[in-house]
């Protein structure tokens, strides 16, 4: 089955997390996974983190370039999130339920365990960012993940000229990364 | 320095900011230079690490932004499904003349158990607050004026008579813990986990009930982020397993075990037995389940037994804060109270214990009682 392509675009605009095609795709499929959660023993909250969570994997798949959805996006929200959940119940070793099918389902494991790893990976970074403490934090996020300028960042946060800032953003960065390949190499 | 520039050359080549030349250069370097290549491949995947959590980081916090806006502007609906309220409509009256049935019962049940329960002997109880020997006094006021000099913070007062553990319950600074810890003290300071002291006042004491709520009122202290437990409504199961944390000693100390009783000493229903090592100074600390959500506070333990440790039920925190918020006395003197709420969810559900005491032991506070 080919997709149409207003999901295409949709798909498009999701991978530059464009404001539009995330709130499209979040209002046409949020109420469909909530009823499966809701119906399946989950409480409402449990059906937000699963639905997130499906939408960061269909973004990072939408991202990788390589991908081609080879269904709608509703059929492969609807199976990311019925084996997300199936996993949760299994991780708290309570019953596993009879998830009765709504929807069409298609195998998703491997991208789960993609997803899996970088889940992985993000909170290495997240507890190494944390741990790292202020202003080593804003500092990095700064420069890395806003990729603003040393000059603009020595104004804010009131170094004297970039080359302190740099200096600072270098020490910073070692014991950063010193966190993170200890627990990474693993 | 040299290590500046070299990781600044690294970064712009693989930006791909060199010039042509620079960069045949480096390619050189690289080559005949197998530091200079392990360099290089460590800090590419560092930063492909990097931008990966950057672009998760943003997508999460814009998703969050558009649930709650889409769900204001009504477009999605939190509700449990239409199936539910259809069940509510057609049977409302038939509930309703089912719960006041048996409300009227449980009320006629309830005054005959108390009627006929026999009066808990408390003499059989020890308190689990701390008492601080002579020998830490002294060490602490060494301990003291050796942190003159360190810190702009002189904790020069006399040494604390009694020590417990009291967890936040809201991260404007409102704590709770045991009564027995704080009660007929002149005052009370909170010690966090890396040593800082904050100036606390008592807010409410139920003796009764052998809860205190306690105020930070410091302005070293710095609201810290949302609560990573909730307080839950409902008490555990026997059996359950349950941790605590606490400060037996000046260091945070975390003990495991189960829910062995639901009822307190000589069949206390506000309290539950719990099986877990406590020491004096675990008196008002959390006890908490495996989602992390507290579910009592830790108060006392029989003299006789060994291993029989109660913990008040994490309801009466409840019953307690409604008590304060409908006193307008207190309401008075601090109206900040009036805001205090309560999470009832953990956010720490389904880490492991490892990460979940990470998160929340920056929660839990020495209590010292002057």
């Amino acid at each position: 089955m080919r997709t149409d392509s207003n999901e295409q675009d949709l798909l498009r605009g999701l991978a530059q997390n464009d404001k539009k095609s995330v709130e499209t795709i979040y209002k046409q499929h949020y109420n469909m996974v909530q009823t499966l959660i809701v119906n399946n023993n989950g409480s409402i909250d449990d059906a937000k983190d699963i639905f997130q969570e499906a939408l960061i994997v269909l973004y990072e798949k939408a991202k990788s370039g390589t991908f081609e959805l080879n269904c709608l996006i509703k059929t492969y929200v609807y199976s990311v999130c019925r084996r997300l959940w199936l996993k949760r119940f299994h991780q708290l070793q309570k019953f596993t339920p009879e998830v009765e099918n709504m929807e069409d389902v298609i195998p998703v494991e491997e991208e789960l365990e993609v997803f899996e790893q970088r889940n992985k990976d993000f909170m290495l970074m997240e507890k190494a960012m944390q741990n790292l403490g202020e202003p080593c934090k804003s500092l990095l996020e700064s420069y890395y993940l806003q990729k603003r300028s040393m000059m603009e960042i020595a104004g804010d946060f009131g170094y004297t000229n970039a080359d302190n800032a740099k200096n600072q953003k270098y020490k910073c960065l070692m014991r950063l990364k010193k966190m993170f390949f200890e627990q990474y190499k693993k | 320095m040299q290590e500046i520039v070299m990781l600044d050359m690294i970064e712009r080549y693989i930006r791909g900011e060199m010039l042509p030349e620079e960069r045949v250069f480096f390619e050189e370097q690289r080559k005949n230079n197998p530091v200079v290549d392990q360099m290089v491949v460590e800090h590419t995947i560092f930063l492909n690490q990097m931008n990966k959590y950057g672009e998760r980081k943003n997508f999460k916090s814009s998703l969050h932004d558009i649930h709650n806006e889409l769900f204001e502007a009504g477009a999605i609906k939190e509700e449990s499904g239409a199936r539910i309220i259809k069940l509510w409509r057609k049977y409302k009256r038939v509930l309703a003349v089912a719960a006041s049935i048996a409300g009227v019962t449980a009320l006629g049940i309830s005054g005959l158990i108390s009627y006929l329960s026999p009066k808990a002997d408390t003499k059989d109880l020890i308190y689990l607050g701390r008492k601080l020997s002579i020998l830490e006094i002294n060490q602490k006021s060494l301990n003291a004026k050796l942190n003159d000099f360190k810190t702009p913070k002189v904790p020069a007062e006399p040494a604390a008579k009694l020590g417990g553990t009291g967890f936040l319950i809201d991260v404007k600074g409102f704590l709770v813990t045991n009564a027995h810890v704080v009660n007929n003290s002149n005052s009370v300071k909170v010690q966090n986990n890396k040593g800082q002291e904050f100036n606390t006042k008592i807010v409410y004491i139920d003796l009764k009930s052998d809860l205190a709520f306690l105020k930070i009122n410091d302005e070293n202290y710095k609201p810290l982020s949302s609560l990573p437990y909730g307080i839950s409504k409902t008490s555990g199961d026997l059996g359950e397993q349950i941790f605590t944390l606490g400060y037996p000693r000046d260091e945070i100390v975390y003990g495991e075990g189960y829910m062995s009783a639901i009822t307190g000493f000589e069949g206390d229903t506000l309290a539950c037995q719990i099986a877990v090592a406590a020491n004096p100074g675990n008196s008002g600390g959390p006890v908490l389940d495996k989602n992390g959500d507290v579910i009592g506070v830790l108060s006392t333990r029989q003299i006789q037994a060994q291993g029989a440790v109660f913990a008040i039920k994490s309801k009466s925190i409840f019953k307690a804060l409604d008590e304060i918020k409908s006193d307008s006395t207190i309401i008075k003197s601090d109206s900040t109270i009036s805001d205090i709420k309560i999470s009832p969810a953990s956010s720490v559900k389904g880490l492991d214990r490892i990460q979940q005491i990470k998160k929340i032991q920056d929660y839990i506070f020495i209590v010292k009682s002057y």
